[in-house]
């Protein structure tokens, strides 16, 4: 979009370049072929084209001709002209310069519209994809309990009680995995719409990953998980709703991607190399690591995993691809950063920093 | 096992009032219902149920309001039943009075056993010299607290809360409430306080305390004792 004050800005640009480049001239008017003069002045509208809107650059073009017949073109300081072949250069330039004006104007038009519809195109692009995955993670677990239910409520067949079990827990888990997604989504708009403010305060990082992973013990039913954390852990300021979703989502997300009976691992550290209770104002670092011994992910793929519905190309389970989006969007809020890598033995390591204030619970414990 | 209790339904949507008809009548409790905030408000007054569970979100006026006016005369327990999650609302919730808040989605468990706390809410008023629960025991004359038999030792402060968590057995207290009844008005934002001396107590009287039965945590609002 242009504005009107840039607008102005094109026209009183065009018009000083002009003047100048004729003033220039004007000077070497008795050394320099007035033609050349010419070729300068068109060079100036091509130049003024390239950058500027078509009303400024036409602008350009008539008085770039005037000057030329009134300043170069004998007889000087008329618009008169003596001779034929000066009268046809005069009408060439006045073309050239207009042609020019108006091909560059209709090239950068033509941009234009390329780029929107490409920009349309990544909209759709991502918009499908959302679609997609959307469609996909809510209408599986609803086709879930509808089909158990119907199932259920079918008249004419004997269902055992095994079976009948069965579809129950399939309707609990579908409706448990519906109501995630959900949650993932209000927290993405919650995001996107920047009405994030985190509210921080002292949190023990030991109780929230456990609270995280006792939230978690369906899911986590056949792999093994433990939380490591150093005797004496700080408090440390941060977040304790945003918090919990990130561990939340992490733990979940290794639970769903790994395979039975892999390891998920919750370390918390504040920073190590730091004699803590001597230098307690140089501690200012939490750091979560969340690390499984699962497939780990694709290398090709590490940069995108953050993306938003980004999923990976071999993934099967699904997924809204907004978990980890979440997550570093939670993280970043919190002015702390997220960076994943696979372990060397197999495995996705996920370490998050946070640079925060601590706070030593045996200075608090002794007061 | 519920027999004679009553609970009155505060919530438009018929959904749930229908799914808490058929779960809480299955469970022995009588039923009331109202949807919306003046129905709710009158049918308090008329018939003094046992508990009441609120819906924030009715259609004529808002939950927080309904629940100030209810708490100026209706003392048995509110809990709060609502699809606003944030913090701020619970807490809100909280200091206007409610006992404990559910957020939709729920558990049927989950609900059940709320209800259950707070109806029983036994330690509350209790005048008991001696009370026990799971391997706790509490004398509060001689202020000894023992463990499978064995004696614990707290400093003070655990001590004191301690038995204010007990004696809100099933409430949710928020952060602010228990700092400034443990620590003082000027301590109402000092939550390390409670983060530090809530992970000593946990240490000392919880079979795993990694896996809390006792104090359990809700969170960013505060904390919920449950004797079980």
């Amino acid at each position: 979009m242009v504005t009107v004050k840039s607008q102005t800005h094109q026209y009183v640009i065009c018009i000083l370049s002009v003047v100048i480049v004729s003033l220039l001239g004007l000077t070497a008017r008795e050394v320099i072929d007035y033609k050349i003069i010419g070729y300068l002045l068109l060079f100036l509208v091509s130049i003024l084209a390239i950058f500027f809107e078509i009303k400024p650059v036409l602008l350009a073009a008539i008085l770039s001709a005037l000057a030329l017949d009134f300043l170069f073109i004998k007889p000087y300081y008329t618009l008169h002209i003596d001779n034929a072949e000066d009268a046809l250069l005069l009408l060439l330039f006045f073309i050239i310069a207009l042609i020019n004006a108006v091909l560059t104007y209709k090239i950068k038009r033509m941009q234009k519209s390329i780029h929107m519809k490409e920009a349309r195109a990544n909209t759709m692009k991502l918009y499908n994809t959302l679609l997609d995955s959307l469609s996909h993670e809510l209408r599986t677990p609803i086709a879930a309990i509808i089909g158990s239910i119907d199932t259920l409520q079918q008249q004419n067949v004997q269902l055992s009680d095994d079976s009948k079990a069965h579809l129950f827990y399939e309707i609990e888990k579908a409706s448990m995995k519906l109501n995630y997604q959900v949650e993932n989504l209000l927290n993405m708009s919650r995001l996107e719409s920047g009405y994030i403010l985190p509210k921080s305060d002292w949190c023990d990082v030991k109780e929230l990953a456990y609270n995280a992973c006792n939230r978690l013990t369906e899911e986590l039913r056949d792999h093994k998980w433990i939380v490591l954390a150093e005797e004496g852990l700080p408090l440390f300021k941060l977040d304790y709703g945003l918090m919990e979703q990130i561990l939340y989502n992490l733990i979940y997300n290794a639970s769903q991607y790994t395979p039975k009976g892999a390891k998920i691992q919750i370390e918390i550290k504040y920073d190590v190399d730091t004699d803590y209770e001597a230098h307690m104002d140089l501690i200012k670092k939490c750091v979560v690591i969340i690390s499984d011994d699962g497939y780990g992910f694709p290398e090709a793929e590490i940069d995108r995993a953050f993306d938003k519905f980004y999923r990976l190309q071999s993934s099967k389970t699904g997924g809204t691809g907004l978990g980890l989006s979440i997550v570093k969007g939670f993280v970043e809020a919190q002015n702390g950063t997220i960076t994943l890598h696979n372990a060397e033995g197999g495995g996705a390591v996920f370490v998050m920093v946070f640079d925060v204030d601590c706070l030593s619970t045996n200075t608090v414990a002794n007061e | 096992m519920n027999s004679g209790f009553s609970i009155l339904v505060i919530d438009d949507e018929s959904q749930i009032r229908k799914l808490l008809e058929i779960t809480l009548e299955a469970n022995g409790y009588k039923l009331l219902f109202a949807v919306n905030a003046k129905e709710g408000i009158t049918m308090a007054a008329s018939h003094q149920p046992d508990l009441i569970l609120l819906d924030l979100g009715l259609p004529d006026e808002d939950g927080q309001a309904v629940l100030k006016q209810l708490r100026d005369w209706f003392h048995n327990p509110i809990i709060i039943l609502s699809v606003k999650s944030t913090e701020e609302e619970i807490v809100k919730a909280l200091d206007n009075g409610a006992n404990d808040y559910l957020t939709k989605p729920f558990r049927t468990q989950e609900l059940l056993a709320r209800i259950r706390t707070a109806l029983r809410g036994k330690f509350n008023q209790t005048q008991e010299p001696v009370i026990a629960f799971g391997a706790i025991t509490v004398d509060f004359v001689s202020r000894i607290i023992k463990v499978n038999g064995e004696l614990l030792k707290l400093t003070a402060t655990e001590y004191n809360l301690f038995t204010m968590l007990l004696k809100n057995d099933g409430r949710v207290l928020t952060h602010q409430y228990i700092l400034k009844e443990i620590w003082g008005n000027s301590y109402a934002d000092q939550t390390q306080y409670l983060r530090v001396f809530v992970a000593q107590l946990r240490k000392k009287i919880e079979e795993d305390p990694n896996r809390p039965k006792y104090i359990l945590t809700e969170s960013g609002v505060g904390y919920r004792f449950n004797s079980g």
